[in-house]
């Protein structure tokens, strides 16, 4: 009896068969994760009515030459975040920026809320490119305000609350700048 | 025959190939977790545009896309044009593409449902515009520009 045991498989093409696999998932695997910049539509019914002051209205333009106009005035991209966030906070109330009316919130007791809102518009020839950045730096006008409230009340930023599950934190400095950009309605010439 | 025959060089061993397969299948294996089959068939050009401010998606199976670039196909010219699902379509055809892929979910789904919009950097604002029109209509309201990840602009 020479040999008992059933003679051995071959392994030797198995890294090659493993390699085959292997490329083909390096091919079609995509690694990007899908990142995106949340808005909320306005409703059809609800636009009809809403009415709001104007003193609380940052007009923000882009026409189709992808010139950004805040307010009447033609301003950088640059720019944009500055005059967003001083519109919001109203620093000195003045008469022309934003009215505060008083809410009790939790964690910081009664705050002054300022009712502003951010509408953007846009020409039919604005680039979509143009249009994003503008969104973005609205986006960031925001994020530092609450940042900024953040740190000096809780020493961390805004986003850490969240991760540390510090939710009443969180979504008191949501209420106190409430995220408000407007796409309005397409312009009419 | 001497006792002490010097090592002429010849006999390095050879390195052991077994674990390979090892290592292979190891790599193998993450890639097979980590990816993801892309869901259509591209037929227009998209390069989103980069911005900061932004969020990962918390639940996928909940996004629609909506596709706005130039066609890939050179015949049909350079002006955008919409793809939903596998072809291409018109602003009209959105509102009834939302609906039926509310069809495909749980009602109590429905609200969560987000629209990403999936633009090239260089399209025109009148189609956006029309199309978000047409989210409005069925109120799909949520909606996502999607981005890469990208820099601020100075």
């Amino acid at each position: 009896m020479k040999s008992k045991n059933a003679p051995e498989i071959n392994a030797g093409s198995m890294a090659d068969i493993a390699f085959l696999l292997l490329v083909f998932f390096l091919v079609t695997t995509t690694m990007d994760s899908e990142m995106g910049m949340m808005r909320k539509l306005p409703s059809m019914e609800i636009t009809a009515e809403a009415k709001v002051l104007q003193r609380n209205v940052l007009d923000i333009w882009i026409n189709s030459e992808n010139e950004i106009m805040m307010e009447g005035e033609k301003v950088l991209i640059s720019d944009v975040t500055n005059v967003a966030k001083a519109f919001i906070i109203n620093q000195e109330n003045a008469i022309n920026l934003p009215e505060k009316n008083s809410v009790a919130i939790p964690l910081f007791g009664d705050v002054l809320v300022s009712k502003q809102v951010i509408s953007l518009q846009n020409d039919k020839n604005t680039s979509y490119g143009v249009y994003l950045q503008v969104q973005n730096e609205l986006s960031r006008a925001y994020n530092e305000l609450r940042d900024e409230l953040s740190i000096k009340k809780f020493g961390i930023d805004y986003l850490a609350l969240k991760e540390q599950n510090q939710l009443v934190a969180y979504n008191s400095i949501k209420t106190i700048y409430p995220q408000r950009i407007s796409e309005a309605e397409p312009f009419d010439d | 025959m001497s006792k002490f025959k010097k090592d002429d060089g010849k006999g390095d061993p050879a390195i052991s190939t077994a674990s390979l397969p090892d290592i292979v299948f190891m790599l193998l294996f993450f890639f097979m977790v980590t990816t993801v089959m892309r869901e259509v068939d591209l037929k227009v050009k998209v390069n989103t545009p980069e911005a900061s401010e932004i969020k990962k998606f918390k639940n996928k199976s909940l996004v629609t896309y909506i596709y706005i670039g130039e066609p890939t196909d050179k015949k049909l010219g350079t002006s955008s044009r919409i793809q939903l699902g596998d072809a291409y379509a018109d602003v009209a055809e959105v509102g009834a593409y939302i609906e039926t892929k509310r069809g495909e979910h749980d009602e109590a789904e429905v609200p969560l449902l987000v629209t990403a919009l999936k633009v090239d950097l260089g399209t025109k604002m009148g189609i956006v515009t029309e199309v978000k029109q047409e989210l409005r209509k069925v109120t799909a309201l949520k909606i996502s520009y999607s981005t890469r990840e990208g820099g601020v602009v100075n």
